[in-house]
This record gives structure tokens, sequence and C-alpha cells, in this order.
């Protein structure tokens, strides 16, 4: 047993963290630690740099770009990206399509968009959730009824996180509906710019446009763009969804948070010294540290157990991991709020514009608070988190 | 890095855990207790035989030269079984006084009586105002013709009891919270001017308060530097707690896999209890705390090897708060989930929840090192 990296993992670390430094742009890098929106361009602007170095999906098989990285690397390159802070790869390309197409597609669909989704020439979205299904996504409804070499799609996703971006979308749709709810769904892939497709924004608490309604309305899709079997979808999604095990803690966003925490606590005064000095929230930031501090240990395990057993199954300790470190990601938004006290009030009408900065980064403090309650609602809400560990680890 | 254990770490586990399980069931441990002084002769001449006395002490010594997570392996054990006997104070700390400061002659004089099981020690430490400060400290010793005097009162003596040798921890030089001029003595329960005044703890354990009157050391008796055992103390009193939270871990693990069991067999409403999503949420989150204690159980042993020595301390209190927060609500919840049961004496559950919570108290409470490291900063 032994807890400390090795000296190649440490190597490996400041080759990462010199690459981030003199690499992600000023102006992005600014724009993460305000807590701002970026634009897409600023987003694929970066990606591609990072692509160039052969990073851009370093998690995949060396076969199809990745780098072969171990485990416990691929930990730490995430940790500094995001505690540098970076944006990581995003995340419904390079950690879910691309891993189902290069699992399940055909030679021709892995040569086509494998490389495509590494240097982002498609902005890829998500159509999973509908609604009328959200935790129990199973039950979905949008149709994919095959006519001759076409799927015509009907019906509506909801939530799709920045589909406003998107080019190419996949999606889970029925392709047989007397099959029982899990076996009639297929995974299907298609443009964004298709006929039939409208793209509807849903402005969330915090003013911002990150998710979207999207309708699909007789939508015509070539048979090719099926993804390994149909009516096999459900099995893909679950591979997907079991895919992204020990990135959701955001171990690294936590910490880049608690040392903007303290930057800015030790400059807000109250009573006439600063905020940082205050006994009450020393305490509450310490507690906050030492929760984060068991996270990143429990997903150290994680990893290293990942490492050593391989990418078998899911495992259950990864729900541990969500739970946690959603709780402590809303945790340093509500320290952040904490800090700023009256000064979180004044809103900024054009906050969601990239290019606006009229008003004082403090503006962005509470939409960060606001926003961050929806972590514990996506990629599988906390409680269907508790579910699977009830049944999964605690055979109850 | 690496959180598997090696070859010979899976083999003192198989080992402790297989002598645990033939002879430390809830019976036999109702039986241990009415023995003489509150725990089995016989267990810890087991555990003696076992080598399990030996683990840590230096193999010039006669020990093993085991290290930090050797003791994790074994208190998690001990923990789990709610064990009685006084490892934690005779081999982790008695041991740990010796192994860090002794001389070549108190270790040729005192280890081979730990490690053959044949003598056990108690650490006389708590006073009646110095709550979890450890430089608070009244009682004297004074030089007195080449000779110490020791003056003073001790309280919730751990083994204080049935213990033959007690560390004390007594003012040489300066006033009662100078860091400075507190030293360490061995001194035998039966010296002249001790009087001891024994009883049960909460959890079933055994302690006793101490009195020391005008009790005669040798110079030859004071651990390391008689004028600042502080830093000495605090090493020794770190493993304690580093070795509380694996006992700690222990101990939660078994009352969520008892409370899980109760879920699966107790009926009502003609169903397994377990079926009702309300109790299913508190399991897991009983997991999740459980998951992050163990975690940070891990980071305290680890510590053990951490140069700095700030930076240790604050990595064991960081852990002592987790294993608090944990410990507390584990074992609240495994009481609430076995309903009225939970609440009986006879069960086992019940008694997992008491020695959590004796843990939480021992050594410095959740807020306590809260505030440790709330002054020192972690991350």
């Amino acid at each position: 047993m032994d807890l400390a990296f090795s000296k190649e993992e440490i190597a490996f670390r400041e080759e990462v963290r010199a690459f981030f430094r003199d690499n992600v742009p000023p102006e992005t890098r600014r724009k993460m630690v305000e807590g701002r929106h970026l634009s897409k361009d600023e987003m694929v602007a970066w990606w591609r740099i990072l692509n160039k170095k052969g990073w851009g999906v370093s998690h995949w098989p060396k076969e199809y770009g990745g780098t072969g990285w171990s485990s416990v690397q691929q930990y730490i390159f995430n940790e500094e990206l995001q505690m540098h802070p970076a944006p990581a790869p995003l995340a419904f390309g390079v950690s879910m399509v691309g891993p189902v197409i290069y699992t399940f597609g055909n030679e021709k669909q892995k040569q086509y968009y494998l490389p495509r989704i590494a240097n982002v020439d498609d902005w890829w979205c998500q159509g999973f959730s509908e609604p009328g299904s959200g935790s129990d996504l199973a039950s979905l409804k949008t149709k994919a009824e095959r006519k001759g070499d076409k799927y015509i799609i009907n019906g509506q996703k909801t939530w799709t996180t920045l589909a406003q971006h998107a080019d190419m979308i996949f999606c889970l749709c029925r392709t047989d509906t007397s099959a029982k709810k899990q076996m009639g769904i297929s995974f299907i892939v298609f443009s964004m710019k298709s006929k039939g497709v409208t793209v509807r924004p849903i402005e969330t608490i915090d003013g911002g446009h990150e998710v979207n309604e999207v309708f699909f309305d007789d939508v015509e899709v070539p048979v090719e763009n099926l993804i390994g079997e149909e009516n096999k979808g459900w099995d893909y999604a679950k591979f997907l969804l079991g895919n992204e095990r020990t990135g959701i803690a955001r171990v690294g966003v936590s910490k880049e948070r608690l040392r903007r925490i303290k930057e800015l606590a030790s400059k807000v005064e109250q009573n006439g010294k600063p905020v940082l000095e205050d006994q009450g929230f020393r305490e509450k930031l310490a507690a906050c540290e030492i929760e984060l501090k068991a996270l990143e240990l429990t997903q150290l395990r994680v990893v290293a157990d990942e490492g050593k057993h391989g990418k078998g199954k899911p495992n259950p300790a990864s729900s541990v991991l969500k739970i946690k470190g959603s709780e402590i990601q809303q945790t340093t938004t509500e320290l952040l709020m904490e800090v700023i006290g009256p000064f979180a009030a004044p809103y900024d009408e054009h906050g969601d514009d990239a290019s606006n900065e009229t008003m004082d980064w403090t503006a962005q403090i509470a939409p960060s608070y606001f926003n961050n309650r929806k972590v514990s609602i996506y990629g599988g809400s906390n409680e269907i988190q508790r579910n699977i560990i009830t049944k999964a680890v605690l055979g109850l | 890095m690496d959180f598997d254990l090696s070859e010979e770490q899976r083999l003192l586990k198989e080992s402790i855990d297989g002598l645990l399980t033939d002879s430390y069931d809830f019976d036999a441990r109702k039986k241990y207790q009415k023995e003489k002084g509150g725990w089995s002769k016989a267990v810890w001449g087991k555990l003696a035989e076992q080598g399990l006395l030996g683990l840590p002490f230096a193999e010039a010594d006669g020990g093993f030269g085991a290290g930090a997570v050797e003791t994790m392996i074994v208190m998690e054990a001990l923990g789990r079984a709610l064990v009685l006997e006084p490892y934690l104070a005779t081999v982790v700390i008695g041991g740990g006084f010796l192994r860090h400061g002794g001389s070549a002659e108190q270790k040729a004089a005192h280890i081979p009586g730990i490690i053959d099981g044949s003598k056990t020690f108690a650490f006389a430490q708590l006073e009646k105002n110095s709550r979890y400060d450890l430089a608070d400290v009244s009682t004297t010793a004074k030089k007195k013709d080449g000779a110490y005097v020791i003056d003073g009162e001790k309280f919730v003596v751990l083994n204080g009891e049935n213990a033959d040798t007690l560390i004390v921890t007594a003012r040489t030089k300066g006033s009662r919270r100078d860091k400075t001029g507190i030293g360490v003595f061995l001194v035998p329960a039966n010296a002249k001017g001790v009087t001891r005044k024994g009883y049960p703890t909460q959890d079933g354990l055994h302690a006793a308060d101490i009195t020391f009157t005008g009790v005669e050391v040798g110079s030859d008796a004071a651990i390391g530097d008689p004028e600042n055992g502080l830093p000495l103390i605090e090493r020794v009193v770190d493993e304690a707690r580093t070795a509380m939270c694996a006992e700690a871990v222990g101990a939660m693990d078994e009352s969520l896999k008892t409370t899980v069991e109760y879920l699966k067999t107790r009926k009502q409403f003609g169903v397994p209890i377990g079926s009702f999503q309300t109790l299913q949420h508190r399991a897991a989150d009983m997991f999740v705390a459980l998951e992050q204690a163990r975690s940070m159980s891990m980071f305290a042993t680890m510590a053990a090897d951490f140069e700095d020595a700030k930076e240790r301390a604050t990595a064991v209190a960081a852990a002592k708060v987790q294993i608090g927060k944990s410990g507390k609500f584990i074992g609240q919840q495994s009481i609430q989930l076995h309903g009225g049961i939970g609440m009986t004496q006879e069960a086992k559950i019940g008694h997992y929840f008491k020695r959590l919570t004796m843990i939480e108290n021992t050594f410095g409470d959740t807020d306590y090192h809260l505030r440790r490291v709330a002054e020192g900063g972690l991350v």
C-alpha cells in the first residue's frame, strides 16, 4: 500500500501542468476562473490545441488516437485540467458517443466519425432525456420508423446540453413499439442540420442557456446511421453511462474553486478583517476540504482498482463519487456566495453573452451557485445513485 | 500509488480475522467482559502467540518491524469484533513511547514483556481540566536526589486498572499549559503512592482514575527528554488516533453489514423492511459515509511516513474529523434502522454505536480536530 505518486507519475504531472500553462489561451483560463460562459469558438480552439498535442481523446484505445496512459495518468491529466482550469474535452463526443462507436460501430463509422470527434469537426449533443422520461429513461417515446433505406424520426428530446452549438446528435429512439420497454430501443446518430430538427432554448434559473428542447418532425436519417444492432440501443446506453466513472467526482474542479474561495475570502472584509480570518468561516472551509480529501482518496482507490483489475464492469463505488462529488461542488459554490455576501445580488442581464463583460465578476457567483444545483440531478440523480448502491453494493 | 495489501499484509489480515472469528463472537465477548479486569487473558495470550503484540517493534527488539499499515489491519479487525483487550493502550501507545522515545535499557526492560503478553500498559495523561490539550499538565514530577517525585491526578486511564506499567505525563518545569517542561515517565503500577480506582466505561472497556501521591521513580524512568516531552507525546497520540480511526472503520463496516442483514430479514407489512426506499437510501448514505471514512483512515495511516510533523498532524486531525462524523452517522442510523431491538443491551448493534461514540471523544472530538485543521489549512 502506497498512496504517494511514483517519480514517473510526478514527472508526468509536471509535463501536463507545463503544457496547460503554456498552451491554454489566457482569456479562456480567466473566464473559467471567473465562472463566465465561453463561446463555442473559444472552446473549439482549445480542444484543437489539445488534439494537436495528441491529448484530445486521451483515454481512447491507442489504435483510435488515444494515449495509452495508465488509469493513474489519466486521473492526473483530468485533475490538472480541472485545476488549471481549462475546458474539459466535450464529453458528448469524447466520453460518450466516441467509445460507443469504437466499441459497437462498424469499420466505416469508426473511420469517419472518430477523427472528427477528436478534432471537434462535429459538435455532438446527446438525445436521451424526454419530457416524460427522466430517471425512467427506458420509457422514452421518440420513434424511428424504418422506411426503405431510411429511418423517419418523430418525437422530442429535452435537457439537450449545448444543442445550439451541435452539428450531430446521438439519439435513443424506439424502433420496436411492441417490445418490452428496454428491448425496442436503437442508438441512431444524425445531423442536427437535418430537415425537421428544431432546437428551442431552455433558460435555466441562473439566466443561462445551456440546455434545450429538440423536436424531430419527420426527420429522415439514412439507415447506415444506426450504431450497432437495431433494438440493442439500451445496452449501448448503459455502456455509455457506466463508462464515465471516475471523472464525475470532479475533484479538480472543487480544488480550483477552493483556491478561488481562499483568494476572494482574503480580500473581502467582514468586521474589519478578511472573511478568511473568521473562525466560523474557516471551520466550514476546513470541513469542505476534509470531505474533498476523502473523496479524492476514494476516487484514487477506484482508479487504482481499475488500473489493476481492468475496466470491466462499472464499479458501484462510482456512485459514491457522484453523490459526494456533487455535494462538494455545491458546497463550494455556497461558500463563494458566503464570501461575497450582499454583492451576490447584482444580476448581469448579458451574462450569457460571452463577449459582454460590463458587469463585475461578482455577478457570476450567484448564477454559479444556482446553476450548480444541477449537479446532483444530472448524470443519474443522487437518488438514483442511492438506488444503485442499494442494489449493487448492499444487495437490498 | 497502490492500495492493495502485500502478500504478508494479506496473510496478517487472514490470521487476525481467523483468530477473532474463532474466539470472539458476541457471546464470547460478554464472557470476557466478566473476567477479572474486564478482558480475557487467554485471548491476549493468543494474540501474543500469533506475534500480533510484537508487530510494530524493531526486529532488534524482538519484534517484526511492521509499519502503520499493519497496525491499521489489526485495529480494523479489532474494531470489527469489538475487542476489549488492551491493544491500543499497550502495543500502540505503550509500545509507541518505547519505540520513539525509549532508551536501549528501557526497550530491553519493557518490550519483551509486551511481545510475550505478560505485561500490559496504560497511558495516564488526561487531567480534570485538560480536556484535549496535551500540553495542559498539572501533575508534577519534581527532582529529588537524582530521582523524580510525581504528584497529581489522572482520569479515564484506559486499561489503568489492569496495567503493569503506567506511562505518565508530568510537568518538570513551567506552568500548567506551557508547551515545554513536560516529561513522560514509566511508573510501575504497584509503586508506592499510586492509587487506582477502576471502573467499566460506557463501551464495555475498563479504565481507572489514578492518584499519584509522592510517587518516587528513578531518573531512568523518564522516556526521552524530561523537559521537552511534548513532541513525543504528540507523535504517539497521533499514532493512537490513527489506530482508533482504523478501529472505527472496522466497527462502522460491521455495523453497516449487521444493519443491512437486519433490513433483509426483518419483515413488516408482509415484506422485508429493506424493500422500503427510505430505509434503502439511509443505508446507501451509511455506505457513502463508510467509504469516506475508510479513505481517511488510509490517509492518516500513510501520514505516519510524512516527513513534515505539521503535515502529519493535520492529516491525522482531518481523518479524525471524518471518522467522527461518519461514526456518529453510522452508529446512530444503525440503531434507527434496527428499531426497538437496536435499543437493547442484548443486541450487538448498540455496542458498535457505543464504541464509536467513545472513540469520537478520545484524544480530540470532531470539533476539536476541525478547529485544528481550520487553523492549519489542509489542501
